[in-house]
């Protein structure tokens, strides 16, 4: 932990005029998202002066930093003994974690793109929905719009690439698929990745007390209903679940 | 107090420094897309930055004073009168109740800013009142809108001498995380092309065009996502660069080259469709002075400001403006 070589990690990087990156790995992994989650909890506990904002990426924590208050190699220095203190590969998820299960719809007008990602992974739709529809995923990261999840790890078959054009438009509420993970979003938004399912769930809500449906650590599974369980769901969607249930995950 | 609109352009809304602290929930920061204006306005009406003013990309509108009312005019400059007699950009004025003032298109540069005295008081969100529409966050105007108005002391007849930065230039850049994705005939190229804005621009981006091939990282598809701010040069599949802007998503997978500094990220936004752009790398500890300069240069802003009558110059008609005398007022 104390190596600075260039490729070990932990790797710190500037990011733009005034920010870092610590990053834990350049690939996803079960360890190196929670070390990034849990780094970023204790940076924003040392409460350094000069600190603007902090977020944790997959495999990353991001902190800006007015750099007239808190030079840079000030911030490097502080994050290099903090980094020191522990393993954070084995740090331990958030508490009050949440399971969602949340009523999807794959395939079809509403989610154009499955039989392509299904063709991509090897598989026949079909088989592509059942697995999708029985995986477990994690919220591993918000980010990209308000509220919306990065979510996986999804099975190896569906690490498949980002589309070489954007999607010039998918709704809000839809599930897309790229690189072994999901991103359920938040809004209506152009997309790299492909629109696989379509929910009722609204990851923000900006008229609500609570703005942010998810946390991260939180974990999902996206259960395969028919259009018309989906537009029951709607239709009675005044908290914004869109038929979602919420259990807490014990431990 | 209030401000009635009755005609507005297509993309007005309500901005200010923006919105810190929930960068981890996805949400950017948003704020105006040009800070210096927001800092020139304070300046001009002897109030403070954070106050909310009105961006108007493009063109503005008409608008009505419910009571008497201090008025800054920053940014891109526009044609702008109040009761048909025109009145100076970069410049403070008064209005009285049920002055109208229309604000016209854009002569140079993109965004223009309307600025009240006492700011304006729209409910904020978050700790602020900046509109964030990819986020649907606030909105933008419409006619038969009532903009808020605080109350505040409301000096005006006060400009400020104009700025160069609404027709692009070289943006100073510093390297980010990404840029080593980048090979170095391609950092070379990058440096040396002579870009021009595109017609895809909003709040989240501008797009870049320039002849010859595009600008690829090795392995750009499967990239792991990762943290964007704006100023942030993010490449798409094509190669083809756009400059992030407030309103930006908070983390993606386009690799970026560099990221624009955050004192030239007002002239970026201001450059307009077809406007040329370059890019100068610098080093952090060029970009460290460089900033400090900036914000060196904005205290003294408020010891900048110029009574407006003293110049026959700033007067644009002069016989409109014996025929109101005593309205522009340099000395109370």
């Amino acid at each position: 932990m104390t190596t600075t070589e260039d490729k070990a990690f932990p790797r710190i990087r500037t990011v733009g005029f005034d920010g870092l990156l610590v990053s834990f790995s350049d690939v996803m992994a079960e360890p190196s998202n929670r070390a990034a989650l849990a780094f970023r909890s204790e940076v924003m506990r040392q409460v350094w002066d000069g600190i603007i904002e902090t977020s944790a990426s997959l495999a990353s924590a991001y902190i800006r930093f007015d750099p007239e208050r808190l030079p840079h190699a000030d911030i490097q220095e502080r994050v290099r003994r903090l980094l020191a203190l522990r393993n954070w590969y084995e740090a331990p998820l958030p508490a009050g974690r949440c399971l969602w299960r949340v009523p999807t719809v794959y395939g079809g007008e509403l989610a154009p793109q499955l039989d392509e990602a299904a063709a991509a992974a090897g598989l026949d739709p079909a088989e592509a929905i059942r697995r999708l529809s029985n995986s477990r995923v994690r919220v591993l990261t918000i980010g990209f719009a308000p509220g919306q999840p990065y979510l996986g790890p999804l099975g190896p078959e569906f690490d498949i690439p980002r589309l070489k054009e954007l999607t010039p438009m998918v709704p809000e509420g839809a599930l897309v698929l790229a690189i072994s993970q999901f991103v359920l979003f938040s809004g209506p938004t152009p997309t790299g990745w492909r629109h696989v399912g379509q929910t009722a769930f609204r990851c923000f809500r900006p008229e609500a007390p609570q703005s942010f449906a998810l946390k991260p650590g939180d974990e999902m599974q996206f259960v395969s209903v028919t259009r018309e369980e989906l537009e029951a769901a709607r239709a009675d969607n005044a908290s914004g679940t869109g038929g979602a249930t919420c259990q807490e995950i014990a431990g | 107090m209030s401000l009635i609109v009755h005609r507005i352009g297509p993309a007005c809304n309500v901005q200010d420094q923006g919105r810190v602290g929930y960068l981890d929930q996805g949400l950017s920061r948003s704020g105006a897309a040009d800070l210096t204006a927001l800092h020139e306005g304070a300046a001009l009406l002897g109030q403070n930055p954070g106050l909310a003013a009105l961006e108007m990309a493009g063109t503005g509108g008409e608008f009505e004073a419910t009571k008497p009312l201090g008025i800054g005019l920053t940014g891109a400059p526009m044609q702008a009168s109040i009761d048909g007699a025109p009145v100076v950009w970069n410049a403070s004025h008064h209005m009285e109740a049920g002055q109208r003032l229309v604000i016209g298109a854009a002569t140079r540069g993109t965004f223009g800013y309307l600025h009240v005295s006492g700011g304006i008081a729209s409910q904020a969100f978050l700790g602020s009142r900046a509109a964030h529409l990819t986020a649907k966050v606030g909105q933008t105007l419409r006619v038969g809108d009532k903009l808020p108005v605080g109350s505040g002391p409301g000096v005006t007849g006060m400009k400020l001498g104009h700025d160069d930065r609404f027709s692009g230039g070289v943006l100073r850049v510093v390297a980010s995380f990404q840029t080593p994705l980048f090979d170095q005939p391609t950092l070379d190229r990058f440096a040396q092309t002579e870009f021009r804005r595109g017609s895809r621009a909003n709040r989240m981006g501008m797009q870049l065009d320039s002849a010859g091939e595009g600008f690829a990282a090795k392995g750009q598809l499967n990239i792991l996502s990762e943290v964007i701010t704006p100023g942030d040069i993010q490449m798409t599949g094509t190669g083809n660069p756009f400059i992030l802007l407030p309103e930006c998503q908070t983390t993606g997978g386009y690799p970026r080259i560099a990221t624009v500094l955050p004192c030239d990220l007002p002239r970026a936004a201001q450059t307009p469709a077809g406007g040329s752009i370059r890019f100068q790398f610098v080093s952090l500890e060029e970009a460290t002075i460089l900033q400090a300069a900036y914000h060196a240069g904005l205290a003294k802003l408020p010891a900048q400001i110029e009574p407006l009558v003293r110049d026959p110059h700033d007067i644009p008609d002069l016989l409109s403006y014996q025929l109101i005398s005593g309205m522009i007022s340099a000395t109370d």
